[in-house]
């Protein structure tokens, strides 16, 4: 993990040993990381691991039960006001008043953040170029479809022009297309040096990020960018093999596979498995394993673990030693 | 940068959208206790008169037909019907038809002539504690009338007169007592109401949350929140006072200014209140329930129906905590008895105390609470 001590200010995001209690419940757990300006930072993790708390302390909204978080330089323990100024925010919820349109939207977004109305004009128009709202302008927001909700959610939350940008799991509930352009405008943005902080549940989404980090029961167990993760040890263990195997039946392989010596895991990914066997095992000899079993293989390759992989695995070795801890 | 009232002007101008927006809601929180105004003001008469009464007149001769007459002309007896004996008589009472049974005993009219003292037996329904009031009330005095014209034969003048006299409400109009009082609790109603579902959207939407990442400050938002619907509340109170004043015809005695001050830290009170009901309520069906809840106590132990005079020891108390007790002093005050500022400061203190103190416990509920959520 990135050492946190070294000069908060050059970071967008400096978090240290973040704990946050509720009554006898730790709901952050001793969580440390940063984010460095201009990074799509994605931040993992399985519901209630802790997400959306280490958000809502980041922004202010929860005082820290301890440890210590620097946003954009300031201090959010002592100058929360000051960091509210910088960043943006937008909830899984996009929360906009649905009986105004869009117009009242941006504008009474833009007139709490203090917008001289020169500037607000010059900003709405912008958001809504880059956005391509103006066809809905004066639509009520009740009336948008999901995408062009989170749109205008996003356009709200960026009128002030802020540096940083948190999402929370921006794409929950969105149709694919709109996850698709949802995605170009970010990085678009992230072009003109824009920080974010995404949230987010698809692996996909993640695989996009420049710097990744997973969250499981209120502890960091993951950060780095998705080429180091992939590295990590304990998702591609010592003398271990990832393998893809190709075959018309999946499932008969599957319970096959997953019986057989030498094979650590396996897991279905369409018309394949997916499998960490150990190296000593020869490919050739697991195709004729399989075929003796009277299982078709069309393929099998070595495979780079995905993001997803790398999630499991981490899940796995954590929710054991959580196991071995109560035990 | 330092101001904390940061906010308000966009928060305000926000809340007078949705209110335009959602103008149903609004003409029927106007119009709803107006519609209250006229079932009371119409509908409602706490002068009790022509009480259903039933006659067993067994003895039937001159002098008892006089006193039935008497009874009838007091305005306070409706006669039903005449029975023929004791059973029926108290059959009508108990199946509720009448409330009143009067019983002439067959010697009445000997036992006066006589110049013995004839008894009239006045069975009285007690269910309705008021009707049995009135009842006693008035055949006591009718017997003691009548005795006292037997015995004073000349109409000599009596040794002790008593004369009332109705201060402020001469007629004993029934709206003048009610409608002053229905002010106040129909303004509970509006602002409570209105504020506090107003605040409860925007949790259930998560735009409270929203809010409070962006550097409004939490009194600019309070504020902005708040004041539309101070706005209509005090445009309601227009509205009932020009109903009341011209419709039912209440006279207004005291000064309308006074009122409209008066009545700002009691909009302040019913204000704080919907605040600290949405700090609790997590949905809107939640906030209607608990709005609910101040009510009933307003009407029961406010002294708006109940003189708090006859409160049990042990609820006294709560009046003193309720803001429209001191609400409706100051409507009765001001508009039926013509008080000042003299008599009912400490009324308008105690609003402003309450109010404050309600929104001290709402705001630390909500720095608590909402930020949780």
């Amino acid at each position: 993990m990135a050492d946190v001590r070294k000069n908060p200010a050059a970071s967008a995001i400096s978090a240290q040993n973040l704990v946050r209690r509720f009554g006898n419940f730790t709901a952050v757990n001793d969580v440390s990381f940063r984010v460095e300006k201009g990074e799509i930072f994605g931040f993992l993790g399985p519901n209630g691991s802790g997400k959306t708390t280490v958000i809502k302390m980041l922004t202010g909204l929860l005082p820290l039960s301890g440890g210590s978080a620097f946003v954009e330089g300031l201090d959010v323990r002592t100058d929360s006001e000051a960091v509210r100024e910088h960043i943006g925010y937008m909830s899984q919820n996009f929360s906009l008043y649905y009986d105004l349109t869009v117009a009242e939207n941006l504008q009474f977004y833009g007139r709490i953040y203090s917008l001289e109305p020169a500037r607000l004009k010059r900003r709405i128009d912008e958001i809504v170029q880059l956005n391509g709202l103006a066809p809905y302008l004066n639509r009520l927001a009740a009336q948008l479809s999901g995408g062009w909700k989170q749109r205008l959610a996003l356009g709200c939350a960026l009128l002030h022009e802020p540096t940083l940008l948190f999402l929370d799991e921006p794409t929950a509930g969105i149709d694919p297309v709109a996850r698709r352009q949802l995605w170009d405008l970010l990085f678009e943005l992230s072009g003109h040096g824009i920080t974010f902080f995404v949230t987010t549940h698809y692996m996909d989404e993640a695989e996009r990020c420049s710097h990744v980090a997973y969250i499981y029961f209120g502890k960091l167990i993951a950060d780095g960018t998705p080429h180091s993760l992939r590295e990590l040890p304990d998702v591609q263990p010592q003398g271990t093999l990832r393998v893809e195997i190709t075959t018309p039946e999946v499932t008969r392989a599957l319970r096959f596979a997953r019986h057989l010596p030498g094979i650590r895991s396996a897991t279905i990914f369409g018309q394949s498995i997916h499998a960490l066997i150990e190296d000593r095992f020869n490919l050739d000899d697991l195709r004729n394993q399989l075929l003796k079993n009277g299982i078709a293989v069309t393929e099998i390759r070595p495979l780079a673990p995905s993001l997803e992989d790398v999630f499991v695995e981490l899940t796995y070795k954590h929710q054991a030693l959580l196991e071995a801890a109560r035990a | 940068m330092h101001n904390i009232f940061r906010g308000f002007g966009a928060v305000f101008y926000k809340e007078a959208l949705h209110v335009r927006r959602d103008a149903g809601t609004l003409f029927f929180s106007l119009t709803m206790p107006l519609l209250q105004m006229f079932l009371l003001g119409f509908g409602v008469d706490t002068n009790i008169r022509q009480i259903n009464t039933v006659v067993y007149n067994a003895d039937g001769r001159r002098e008892s037909r006089e006193l039935i007459d008497r009874l009838k002309n007091s305005d306070t007896f409706h006669i039903l019907g005449y029975v023929e004996n004791d059973h029926d008589l108290n059959d009508l009472i108990i199946a509720g038809r009448a409330h009143v049974g009067i019983k002439v005993p067959v010697d009445y009219s000997d036992r006066l002539l006589h110049n013995m003292s004839a008894q009239v037996l006045v069975l009285i329904d007690g269910s309705d504690s008021s009707v049995a009031g009135q009842a006693i009330n008035v055949s006591t005095a009718i017997g003691l009338d009548e005795s006292l014209r037997r015995v004073v034969q000349d109409r000599a003048e009596f040794a002790v007169e008593m004369r009332p006299k109705l201060l402020f409400n001469p007629d004993s109009r029934s709206p003048n007592f009610f409608l002053p009082g229905l002010t106040a609790i129909m303004l509970l109603n509006v602002t409570t109401f209105l504020t506090a579902f107003s605040i409860v959207r925007e949790k259930e939407r998560g735009t409270l949350e929203q809010l409070f990442v962006t550097p409004v400050r939490p009194f600019g938002l309070l504020l902005g929140k708040l004041l539309p619907y101070l706005g209509i509340g005090f445009f309601e109170l227009c509205l009932i006072l020009i109903f009341m004043r011209f419709l039912f015809r209440v006279p207004i005695h005291g000064s309308l200014l006074l009122l409209a001050i008066l009545a700002l830290p009691y909009l302040f009170a019913a204000l704080s209140l919907g605040i600290l009901i949405s700090s609790k309520a997590n949905s809107q069906a939640e906030a209607m329930q608990l709005a609910f809840l101040p009510i009933l106590p307003s009407v029961f132990f406010s002294g708006y129906i109940f003189p708090r005079e006859t409160m049990p020891a042990l609820f006294k108390p709560i009046s003193y905590l309720i803001p429209a007790t001191y609400f409706i002093n100051i409507t009765r005050g001001i508009i039926l008895r013509g008080a000042g500022i003299k008599h009912l400061w400490t009324d308008g203190l105690a609003l402003f105390a309450i109010g404050t103190i309600l929104l001290i416990i709402a705001a630390r509920r909500f720095q608590n609470k909402v930020i949780m959520a």
